[in-house]
């Protein structure tokens, strides 16, 4: 014979648990800003449908897509992408003594340690844009403004995934390393890097997907790539043109993101 | 009752004082009075006096907790002693600076439980770390050692019978195999003295009595100077010249293995 199943237990807890009055009061504030905030959009139902036969002839004139400036086009395109892939180079070779300098158990001291996650939270917390400002206005207009703030960038990022990575690895061969009379060099790159190299890897392959997306914007400001032939052809209404380089982005973008999944994915 | 070093103490174990062998004066290792407390009440080891010569075998028994690798590890001060002394190969370990201090670890091998080997790395890569204490970063991998580094892997890898999984990454390795990569490893170093925590444990009893040989063959072979803890008494016996009892921190007694009692150590193992 069967046991009978319980037919029922101690009581169930309340469906809702009643707020408490400090947590009442956060949640009153938070709605409160976001229709103040809503309220500062000049959210405007009318001016976008008014805007709407706009952007239909805005869209019609860019098609078809120009075809006449393909060659220069997928140029520019090239030294965008070259731009993106040297500036994350330069990044992640700069990431890795920043890494190490912010991986708890590895920096050399308390004070580099702090330093080292001040810059990487500073790198990473102030926009490339205005990164690429800050370059153009010290190193001048072109390129090279732009490596040096996707430098900056890929460093605000890498950094932090690498130290993260460094503190994650098992400290067992490290201490092996150690104790056969090893430096903290050895330990680093006999120990620490090979085992967080897959994750590093996957890191900087990241980076690169983001640079490659800030690569085409960095132009708006002059600091090299696409995007200064994107605002000249706007700005000279020459939709079809610009329609070719939003394309061209796009293939870029998505060219990249795919190869670098697919990396990735050999990677696990 | 006081607790004196080199006496046999408890009614359990009923032998004469040791007879420490005077053939070498100068102990290769010596450890002198030895504390280490972790926090102001667990004192884990007491006052430990011990001292090995020139290529003796000790095996250091005692039950968990009783501070065997905390005393090991105190010895190349992976833990730093909270008082006491000691000595390696005319240093004074406790008082060296860094650069001293990695210079003593280079002489002396240590094995871990676990292999602690890099897992990514090959298996001729890791035995070559062995030797980082000599050359620095640069034998970081085996495509950047010497071709003399390399061949010393080989015969450090050959010694322990695994020189053909040279090529092999340490991650797709056997425990007995890992452990015995990890003795390699230990003999690139060209130690004098081997400390070796439980370097079996982790291994089958086949395996473990297997590999237990052969570590204590190669170090007898090269007149290395061991100590290796141990629970498992039958290797203590078969492979110690002296066995150093712990417990609770303290040495409970110190003697020659012939004259250990081994079937009357309920006492040491007692809670
Ligand atoms: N870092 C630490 N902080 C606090 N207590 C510790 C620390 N390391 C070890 N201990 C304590 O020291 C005591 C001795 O530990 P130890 O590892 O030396 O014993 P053992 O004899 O090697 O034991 P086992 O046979 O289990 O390996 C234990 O009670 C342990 O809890
Ligand atoms: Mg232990």
């Amino acid at each position: 014979m069967r046991a009978e199943p319980a037919r029922s237990g101690p009581p169930a807890p309340g469906r809702f648990v009643r707020p408490s009055a400090l947590s009442f009061a956060l949640w009153v504030g938070a709605a409160a800003l976001l229709l103040w905030s809503l309220q500062t959009a000049e959210l405007s139902l009318s001016r976008l449908v008014n805007g709407l036969p706009q952007m239909a002839r805005l869209l019609g004139e860019m098609m078809p897509p120009a075809t006449s400036r393909l060659e220069n086009i997928a140029e520019t395109l090239l030294d965008t992408f070259r731009m993106a892939l040297v500036g994350t180079l330069f990044g992640v070779l700069l990431s890795l003594p920043l890494a190490v300098a912010a991986a708890r158990g590895l920096s050399p001291a308390r004070p580099v340690y702090y330093l080292a996650r001040a810059l990487i939270t500073f790198f990473r917390t102030v926009p490339d844009l205005v990164w690429a400002i800050f370059f153009v206005v010290t190193v001048g207009l072109g390129p090279f403004a732009g490596v040096l703030t996707l430098t900056v960038d890929t460093m605000g990022y890498c950094g932090r995934f690498f130290a993260e990575a460094m503190e994650e690895v098992d400290t067992g061969p490290q201490e092996a390393l150690r104790t056969a009379g090893s430096g903290r060099a050895g330990v680093i790159i006999g120990a620490v890097i090979p085992s967080a190299l897959p994750s590093m890897i996957a890191s900087s392959l990241f980076a690169l997907e983001q640079a490659t997306r800030s690569s085409v914007i960095l132009g708006l400001v002059g600091a090299g790539g696409i995007g200064i032939e994107l605002k000249a052809s706007m700005d000279m209404f020459e939709y079809d043109q610009a329609a070719t380089i939003i394309i061209a982005i796009f293939i870029l973008v998505a060219g990249v993101e795919r190869v670098s999944s697919a990396l990735r994915a050999r990677l696990i | 009752m006081a607790h004196l070093a080199h006496q046999p103490v408890g009614g359990a174990v009923d032998a004469p004082p040791t007879v420490i062998p005077l053939a070498s004066p100068t102990p290769v290792l010596a450890v002198d009075a030895l504390c280490k407390r972790f926090g102001p009440d667990l004192e884990v080891l007491s006052a430990v006096t011990l001292s090995v010569s020139r290529g003796e075998s000790v095996a250091v028994i005692g039950a968990n907790g009783s501070g065997k690798s905390t005393l090991l590890r105190c010895c190349v001060r992976l833990i730093e002693p909270s008082a006491g002394r000691v000595r390696i190969l005319d240093t004074d370990v406790t008082a060296a600076r860094r650069r001293v201090l990695r210079r003593v670890r280079q002489r002396v091998g240590f094995v871990f439980q676990r292999h602690n080997l890099v897992p990514r790395l090959s298996v001729l890569s890791n035995v070559i770390h062995g030797a980082m204490g000599r050359t620095g970063a640069l034998a970081w991998h085996q495509g950047a050692a010497s071709p003399a580094m390399r061949g010393e892997a080989m015969h450090c890898l050959e010694r322990v019978g695994l020189a053909e999984l040279a090529r092999r990454r340490a991650d797709q390795l056997s425990g007995g195999q890992s452990q015995r990569v990890a003795i390699a490893r230990a003999l690139m170093q060209r130690p004098e003295v081997v400390l070796a925590d439980e370097p079996v444990a982790s291994l089958d009893p086949s395996a473990g009595a297997e590999v237990m040989d052969l570590f204590a063959r190669l170090m007898r072979d090269e007149a290395v100077t061991v100590v290796f803890t141990t629970h498992n008494l039958e290797h203590a016996r078969q492979h110690a010249g002296r066995v150093v009892a712990l417990r609770g921190g303290r040495v409970s007694f110190d003697l020659e293995t012939a004259r250990v009692p081994f079937d009357a150590l309920g006492d040491l193992y007692a809670r």
